[in-house]
C-alpha cells in the first residue's frame, strides 16, 4: 500500500511477483495497477512534512501540519529533473475538499479514501496524537497513497482539478470553488442522511451494501482485537526483561553458573526490546486494513447515489403517472384523484370550457416534458449502473488482490517474529549450557 | 564476584572426620557391601551422625574425599543429576499414583519402588505404597537422627482447601515429581542413605511411627539440647558467607518466582486476546469469495500459535515454578542446620571457658565432654561444608537443566508457530501462481 517513501520513482511493477518477503516491495507492487497516461507523464511524491502555525477561521492560534507535493517528469531517471509545477504545500483539509469534489463530481467511482484524520485503533505505547512525528509519517505516507490510487485511476487521473491540486500553488481553492461543486455537495449531503425508500432496489447494489457494512464489520473488529493483542504481547515480552535483571544480579553471587547466566540475561534483554520493532512493523500491516476499511464508506456512498437515482426516477414515473391521471379526467370529466382545483370548482361552480382547453394543453405539455425527463432519468440511471459496477469490479479485483498480498506479508512478519524468538532463546540456551 | 567463597575451602581432609581418619587406603571402587571397615574403637564416630557404627560405609567416605576436593572437572555436568563418583547401589522411583477413598477421608497414595544390592536390605527389591504422611514423618525422623545434615526438602504439606485442588491430575502428577526426587535425592546421599528410617520406609509394610528406633533419637536429642543457652560470639566467616550467599540465593529465587508467575498472567491474557483474533479472521471469511482461502488460513494459523502457547504456559508451570519453590525450601532446610552448627559451636566455646575459668580455679582438668563437643563441632563442620558442596553442585546441575529446559520450551513454541505460518505462505504462494495461471491462458 505505501509507496516507497524515499524514491521519486513509482514504476509499475509486475503484480505477479510472489516471492518477494519485503512488505515494503509488496507495497509497491500491489499499489500501482495500471499506468494511466498521467503516470507515464509524471512521478508523484509526498516528499516532506512541516509544522505551521497561524491562525484559524476563528483567529485562534493553531499548528497544523502541511506535506510537500512534488511532481517530476516520468522519464527524469535517477536525479529526479526539474519540478512539474509549483511543488505545493498542502495541509490535511485542503485533500479533504479535493477529496469531496471528486466525491461530487464522479458519484459513480469508489473514491480512495484518505488516511485517518485522528489516530484510532492504537495500542497503548503508540502516540494518538496528531503531531507526533511517527503518526505524521505513517500520515505522510498514506497521502502518498491517496495520491497515488488517483493517478492510477482511468477515469480521475484525467481531472483537471486534481492536476493544479498537485502542480498549483495558489489559486487551487478558488478553482475548486468555481466549479459550483458545493451546491453538488449539499444536495448529496442531502441525500446521505435522507431516509427514504427504494420500490425496485437493484439486486447487485444491495448485495453491495450489505457486504460493505459486512466488511466495515469485519475489519474494524479485526482492528480492535488487533490492539488488544498487541498490548498483551508487549506485556508478555517486557516481563522477560525482568530476568534479564535477576539473572544478572544472582550471577554476581554464583562462582561457576555466574558468567552462563549473565550472558543469559543479556539475552532476555535483547528478546525483550525485540517486541518495539515488532509491533511497528505491524503498524503497516494495520494501516493497509485501514484503507480498506475506510473503503467500505466509498463502496456506501456509490451505493447510496445509485439508491438516489433510482428513488428519483421512481419518484419522476409516479409524477409522470399522476400527470397522465389528471389529464384523464380532465378529458372523462370523472374525479378520481383529488385535486384542488377540482374540489374549488365543485365548490365555486364548475368552470368554462376554454379555461379547462387551457388546462389540458398545460398539462400536455407538462407531461411531454415528463416523459422526457422520465427517460432522461432513465438513461442516466443506467449509464450510472454501467459505469458504477465497472468501477466496483475494478475495486474488488484490487480488494482481492492487495488483502491478499496483505496476509502473506503478515504471515511472512509472523515467520520473521518466530525466527527472532527462537534464536534469542538459542543463545540463551546456550549460555545456560555454559552454566 | 561472588559474595561467599564456599568452593575456596581447604579441603576437609585436612579437618579430622572420623570417617577419613579411620581409613587406611580407601578405594572408590569397594562397595559398601565389600568393606565394613569398621573404625577402631572410635565411639566417637557414631556420635557424629549419629547412625549405628554397622552402616557407616568407607565408600561413602572416599566418595566424600573425592568430593571434597575443589572440583572443577566439567565432565561431571554430563554425568546424571544425583550420580556420585561411585556406582550406585541403591535405586528409588516414586511412581503411579492412585486415590484412596475411605469413609474418614480421601488420599492419594503412590507406589515406592526399591532396587539395591545392599545387605542392609533384606531383598534386592522392594515396591509399596505410601502417602505423603509417612514421606513426612521420613523427613522428620531423618532431621532428628542427622542433624549435621541437610535433608532435602519435601513439597508444601498444606493446600487452602478450595483455592488448589488436591486432587487434581496436575497438583498431583507435581506433588509426585517432588517426592520422587526428595527420595532421589535421600538415597543417594552418602551418609542420609543408610539411615534405618529410610530402610523402614522403602522395606516395612506397616510404618510403625510411633515405634522411634530408641538409640537414634536419644543421640539426636542430645544434640537438641545441647544447643539451649548457648550464644555464639564469632563465627567463622565461611559459614557466615554461606548464611549471606543463602540470603540472596533465597531473594532472587523469590524475585524469579514472580516474574515467571507474572509471565504466566500476560501469556494467559494474551491467549484470551488471540483467540478472539483468530476468530474475527474466520468470520471475515464468511463474506469474502476469492480471500476465504487466505483468511481462513490466517484463522487457523492463530489457532496453532495459542495451541502452542497453551502448551508453553503449562510447562512453565509445571516444569519451572515447582523447582524455584523447591530451592525456596530447601534454603529453609541449609539454614536450620547452619543454625544448629552455630549453637553446637557456641555450646562447645561456652563449656570450654566454663572449663577453663574452673581449670584455673582449681586445677580441674577440663572434662572429657568438652573435649567431645569440640569433636561433635568438628564433625557437623565437615558434615556441613561436604553437604554444602554436594547441594552447591546439585543446585548448578538442577537450575541447569531447569533454565535450559525453560529455553527448549520456548524454542519449541516459536517453531511450532514458525511452521504453521510458513505452510501457510507456501500454500497462498501456490494459490496464487495457479490463479495467474489460469488467467493468462485466458
Amino acid at each position: 500500500m505505501m509507496a516507497d517513501s524515499g524514491s521519486e520513482e513509482v514504476a509499475v511493477l509486475d503484480n505477479t511477483d510472489l516471492t518477494s518477503t519485503e512488505s515494503e516491495n509488496n507495497a509497491i507492487n500491489t499499489m500501482v495497477e495500471r499506468e494511466t497516461a498521467l503516470l507515464r507523464k509524471i512521478d508523484i511524491s509526498v516528499a516532506e512534512s512541516e509544522k505551521r502555525t497561524g491562525k484559524n477561521t476563528v483567529n485562534m492560534h493553531e499548528t497544523y501540519t502541511v506535506y510537500l507535493i512534488e511532481t517530476r517528469p516520468a522519464d527524469a531517471g535517477a536525479e529526479g529533473g526539474q519540478p512539474v509545477g509549483d511543488s505545493p504545500w498542502r495541509r490535511y483539509s485542503e485533500f479533504e475538499l479535493l477529496r469531496t469534489f471528486l466525491l461530487v463530481t464522479y458519484p459513480y467511482v469508489v473514491i480512495p479514501p484518505l488516511p485517518e484524520k485522528r489516530a484510532e485503533f492504537v495500542w497503548h505505547k503508540l502516540s494518538a496524537d496528531n503531531l507526533d512525528p511517527d503518526f505524521v509519517e505513517r500520515r505522510r505516507m498514506g497521502l502518498e497513497n491517496f495520491l497515488m490510487r488517483i493517478a492510477s485511476h482511468s477515469v480521475l487521473s484525467n481531472d483537471k482539478i486534481f492536476y493544479q491540486f498537485l502542480t498549483e500553488e495558489k489559486g487551487w481553492r478558488e478553482s475548486v470553488l468555481e466549479t459550483g461543486f458545493q451546491d453538488k455537495a449539499d444536495s448529496r449531503l442531502k441525500s446521505l442522511s435522507a431516509m427514504f425508500r427504494v420500490k425496485n432496489p437493484d439486486k447487485c447494489f444491495t448485495d453491495l451494501k450489505q457486504y460493505s457494512d459486512e466488511l466495515n464489520n469485519a475489519i474494524s473488529h479485526l482492528l480492535r482485537v488487533r490492539v488488544k493483542v498487541a498490548d498483551r504481547m508487549y506485556g508478555v515480552y517486557k516481563v522477560h526483561g525482568n530476568y534479564g535483571r535477576v539473572f544478572s544480579e544472582w550471577s554476581a553471587i554464583e562462582k561457576e553458573m555466574g558468567d552462563g547466566l549473565q550472558s543469559a540475561g543479556h539475552h532476555m534483554d535483547t528478546h525483550s526490546a525485540s517486541v518495539d520493532d515488532i509491533l511497528e512493523e505491524e503498524e503497516h500491516y494495520a494501516d493497509q486494513l485501514k484503507e480498506y476499511l475506510f473503503y467500505t464508506d466509498a463502496l456506501r456512498s456509490v451505493c447510496r447515489k445509485h439508491e438516489l437515482m433510482q428513488y428519483e426516477l421512481e419518484m419522476a414515473v409516479l409524477d409522470l403517472a399522476n400527470k397522465k391521471q389528471q389529464r384523464e379526467e380532465l378529458t372523462t370529466g370523472a374525479v378520481r384523484v383529488f385535486s384542488l382545483k377540482g374540489m374549488s370548482s365543485k365548490l365555486f361552480g364548475q368552470e368554462s370550457p376554454e379555461q379547462r382547453e387551457s388546462r389540458l394543453a398545460a398539462l400536455q405539455l407538462s407531461i411531454q416534458a415528463s416523459e422526457e425527463g422520465v427517460l432522461e432519468k432513465n438513461r442516466e440511471c443506467r449509464e450510472f449502473m454501467r459505469m458504477s459496477w465497472e468501477d466496483v469490479k475494478r475495486f474488488k479485483e484490487q480488494k482481492d488482490r492487495e488483502l491478499r498480498e496483505a496476509l502473506i506479508s503478515y504471515a511472512i512478519m509472523q515467520m520473521s517474529v518466530c525466527k527472532k524468538g527462537i534464536q534469542v532463546w538459542s543463545n540463551a540456551k546456550e549460555c545456560f549450557n555454559k552454566m | 564476584m561472588s559474595a561467599g567463597a564456599p568452593r575456596g575451602l581447604q579441603p576437609v581432609t585436612e579437618a579430622t572426620h572420623p570417617l577419613s581418619a579411620a581409613q587406611e587406603a580407601p578405594s572408590p571402587a569397594s562397595e559398601g557391601a565389600a568393606g565394613r571397615h569398621i573404625p577402631s574403637g572410635d565411639a566417637e564416630a557414631a556420635l557424629t551422625n549419629g547412625t549405628p557404627i554397622e552402616t557407616s560405609s568407607p565408600a561413602s567416605a572416599s566418595s566424600l574425599l573425592n568430593r571434597l576436593q575443589l572440583d572443577d572437572d566439567l565432565e561431571v555436568d554430563t554425568l546424571d543429576l544425583y550420580a556420585s563418583t561411585e556406582t550406585r547401589d541403591l535405586f528409588v522411583t516414586v511412581d503411579d499414583p492412585k486415590k484412596h477413598v475411605s469413609t474418614m477421608e480421601t488420599y492419594i497414595t503412590y507406589r515406592v519402588s526399591t532396587k539395591t544390592t545392599r545387605i542392609e536390605f533384606d531383598l534386592p527389591e522392594y515396591s509399596l505404597r505410601r502417602r505423603y504422611q509417612d514421606f513426612d514423618w521420613l523427613r522428620m525422623k531423618l532431621e532428628d537422627s542427622q542433624p549435621t545434615h541437610l535433608i532435602p526438602p519435601l513439597p508444601e504439606k498444606f493446600v487452602m482447601k478450595g483455592v488448589v485442588d488436591r486432587f487434581s491430575e496436575e497438583f498431583v502428577e507435581t506433588r509426585m515429581k517432588a517426592l520422587d526426587k526428595f527420595l532421589k535425592r535421600v538415597a543417594d546421599h552418602p551418609v542420609l542413605s543408610f539411615n534405618p528410617h529410610l530402610n523402614a520406609f522403602l522395606t516395612a509394610k506397616d510404618l510403625n511411627k510411633r515405634q522411634g528406633l530408641a538409640l537414634l533419637t536419644k543421640v539426636g536429642e542430645s544434640v537438641k539440647q545441647a544447643a539451649g543457652g548457648y550464644k555464639l560470639r564469632a563465627r567463622p566467616p565461611e559459614y557466615s558467607a554461606m548464611g549471606e550467599y543463602l540470603d540472596t540465593f533465597n531473594q532472587k529465587l523469590g524475585t524469579m518466582d514472580r516474574i515467571a508467575q507474572r509471565i504466566l498472567k500476560e501469556q494467559t491474557e494474551y491467549l484470551v486476546e488471540l483467540r478472539e483474533y483468530g476468530s474475527v479472521y474466520a468470520g471475515w471469511s464468511g463474506s469474502e469469495d476469492s480471500l476465504r482461502r487466505p483468511l481462513e488460513g490466517v484463522a487457523g494459523c492463530v489457532s496453532t500459535c495459542c495451541g502452542a502457547m497453551e502448551d508453553l504456559s503449562e510447562s512453565m508451570s509445571q516444569d519451572l515454578l515447582p523447582v524455584l519453590r523447591e530451592y525456596v525450601l530447601y534454603i529453609e532446610s541449609m539454614k536450620t542446620v547452619l543454625k544448629k552448627r552455630d549453637q553446637s559451636q557456641a555450646e562447645y566455646e561456652g563449656r570450654l571457658e566454663a572449663a577453663v575459668i574452673r581449670k584455673q580455679e582449681d586445677k580441674t582438668p577440663v572434662p572429657l565432654e568438652v573435649e567431645k563437643c569440640q569433636d561433635r563441632v568438628e564433625c557437623f563442620n565437615a558434615d556441613l561444608k561436604a553437604d554444602w558442596e554436594r547441594w552447591q553442585s546439585n543446585k548448578r546441575q538442577d537450575f541447569k537443566q531447569l533454565l535450559t529446559g525453560m529455553a527448549d520450551k520456548n524454542i519449541h513454541y516459536y517453531e511450532k508457530c514458525q511452521s504453521a505460518w510458513e505452510s501457510l505462505v507456501s500454500r497462498l504462494q501456490e494459490d496464487q501462481a495457479e490463479n495467474t495461471n489460469d488467467t493468462d491462458c485466458d
